[in-house]
């Protein structure tokens, strides 16, 4: 670490937080209406990072295998529970899929990451492990959540399109390709921006991170560019996981859309 | 085999559609919406299928084109029970025809060669002569095909449906009220068009649903009345046989 590094104080931390002001004016004077949520979310994101920070903490002095197994196990659920919340239709199972995809994909990435790439020893090393599954997950739950997102408004908006081309003898593979392609485009959009851009018009946190923290540019973006990729293989392994398991879900074996399995959101879930 | 329509037979009366005790429920109700119905349609058969509005016309052509899946029953193709691997060739012979015609995106054109990009027509290619003698039928032509399919009116776009299953020469058409919302001139089309292919190949059968009681009897030789999810045994709309239930 460079000795130009600078803690920061409880001071620093409240100026800060002393910003959100400009929010809550400007909320007032346009009437937006969101003073009390604006609250809120500063509330949280105070209270939030701060818990996390004493987690990682405790975690990283900790520095045993299970903890850190059992912290990116519970990161990966609220990952995937939160995968399924978009788009106006739902059906059964949508959230198994939604976990199922995220954990799979982002886990395999992670672990070629970990033991092939860096090569971390040993390989829990909370310092890499934590932050690179986080990364992931985050870039993998947008692309499965947006990939189930198109996945239903597309067969809902081609429905007797699908319906006519089973009609007409196709499979359901057939029948479905052209739904399931649009969806797994749409989750992998984000990711491929993300690609263009990156160093351009957005420095990644991380690598702004290692920069602030004294580390050579050089070197940052070389672990910026190890983790674009990352991100890239898991979410277009999740999105289409995700897109794969709806189709399994409403096309029957026998080549039947089981149209009335999409059901529109409650209220109560939405 | 349902792979192979054309297979000739030496009896064009042979038995097509069995169905079996088919029933079907709303999927969210459990309402029933068919009550258990036997039937068979056989090569040379016209069918008329009349009832008022809800009487499950529409539930039972879905079933037999097998779209929808049956709560009870089964369907038997030429005496062979219809499988998840026979199922494609059995859609393959039993064309379906819907009030409103779906279009695929893009030209005329592209919605009649759409069919052949699927597996199951892989020994056909696209005949532009079959497309323009139907086209003609149409009092259409080549011209048409290059207007785009989201512009046609409901009569155009009801031909083209119907062109792009009979250049693939079904045997049996299901047709669920395929002229209700059409003029009087896409009408008298569509019908000209269905009887020429009724009686290009001996054999091939038809089940048409109308609620217009002299079209019904125009178009069909046997009838068959729903009411309320029921067949009707004895309510005929014509002298002609019944489609026997036994």
């Amino acid at each position: 670490m460079n000795a130009d590094y600078l803690n920061l104080s409880n001071t620093q931390l409240a100026l800060a937080a002393a910003l959100i002001l400009i929010n809550g004016i400007l909320s007032l004077l346009l009437k937006l209406g969101l003073t009390r949520r604006l609250l809120w979310a500063s509330v949280r994101t105070v209270v939030q990072l701060l818990l996390v920070g004493h987690i990682l903490s405790w975690v990283f002095r900790f520095d045993r295998w299970y903890i850190v197994i059992g912290l990116m196990m519970l990161m990966t659920v609220i990952a995937g529970l939160a995968a399924s919340r978009r788009g106006g239709r739902t059906y059964r199972g949508m959230r198994v899929d939604g976990m199922v995809s995220i954990w799979l994909s982002s886990w395999l990435v992670t672990m070629i990451a970990l033991f092939v790439i860096i090569r971390i020893r040993p390989w829990y090393e909370p310092q890499y492990a934590i932050p690179i599954l986080g990364m992931i997950l985050g870039n993998t739950l947008t692309g499965v959540s947006l990939g189930l997102e198109r996945m239903t408004e597309e067969l809902v908006a081609r429905r007797e399109q699908v319906d006519l081309l089973l009609s007409l003898g196709a499979t359901r593979w057939e029948a479905a390709r052209l739904p399931s392609i649009q969806a797994v485009r749409a989750g992998m959009i984000p990711t491929l921006n993300a690609m263009s851009v990156v160093g351009v018009v957005s420095l990644p946190g991380m690598m702004t991170g290692q920069v602030l923290a004294g580390q050579s540019p050089l070197q940052a973006v070389r672990y910026q560019i190890v983790i674009m990729f990352l991100i890239a293989a898991a979410s277009a392994l999740g999105t289409t996981l995700a897109v794969l398991a709806t189709y399994w879900r409403l096309f029957s074996p026998e080549h039947r859309f089981r149209a009335e399995r999409l059901v529109a959101r409650t209220a109560s879930k939405a | 085999m349902p792979h192979s329509p054309l297979a000739s037979s030496t009896d064009a009366h042979r038995v097509l559609i069995e169905a079996h005790q088919l029933e079907r429920h709303a999927s969210a109700s459990g309402r029933c919406l068919l009550y258990p119905v036997s039937l068979q349609l056989y090569g040379g058969d016209r069918v008329a299928v009349t009832g008022p509005s809800g009487a499950g016309k529409s539930v039972l052509l879905r079933l037999l084109s097998l779209l929808d899946a049956p709560d009870g029953g089964q369907i038997r193709w030429c005496g062979v029970a219809v499988n998840r691997q026979t199922i494609l060739g059995y859609r393959r012979s039993v064309a379906y025809l819907k009030q409103r015609a779906t279009m695929l995106d893009g030209t005329v054109a592209d919605n009649l060669h759409a069919p052949f990009a699927l597996k199951i027509y892989s020994d056909l290619r696209y005949s532009p002569v079959t497309v323009l003698n139907l086209l003609a039928a149409a009092g259409r032509d080549a011209s048409f095909l290059q207007k785009n399919a989201g512009e046609l009116s409901g009569g155009e776009a009801q031909i083209t449906a119907l062109i792009r299953v009979l250049q693939l020469a079904p045997t049996v058409l299901l047709l669920d009220e395929p002229t209700a919302s059409l003029d009087p001139a896409s009408q008298a089309i569509v019908e000209a068009m269905v009887d020429q292919w009724f009686a290009a190949v001996p054999g091939r059968a038809l089940a048409w649903v109308s609620h217009d009681p002299a079209q019904a009897e125009r178009i069909s030789n046997r009838s068959l009345h729903l009411q309320a999810g029921r067949v009707q045994p004895n309510d005929s709309i014509s002298p002609k046989p019944q489609v026997s239930i036994p």
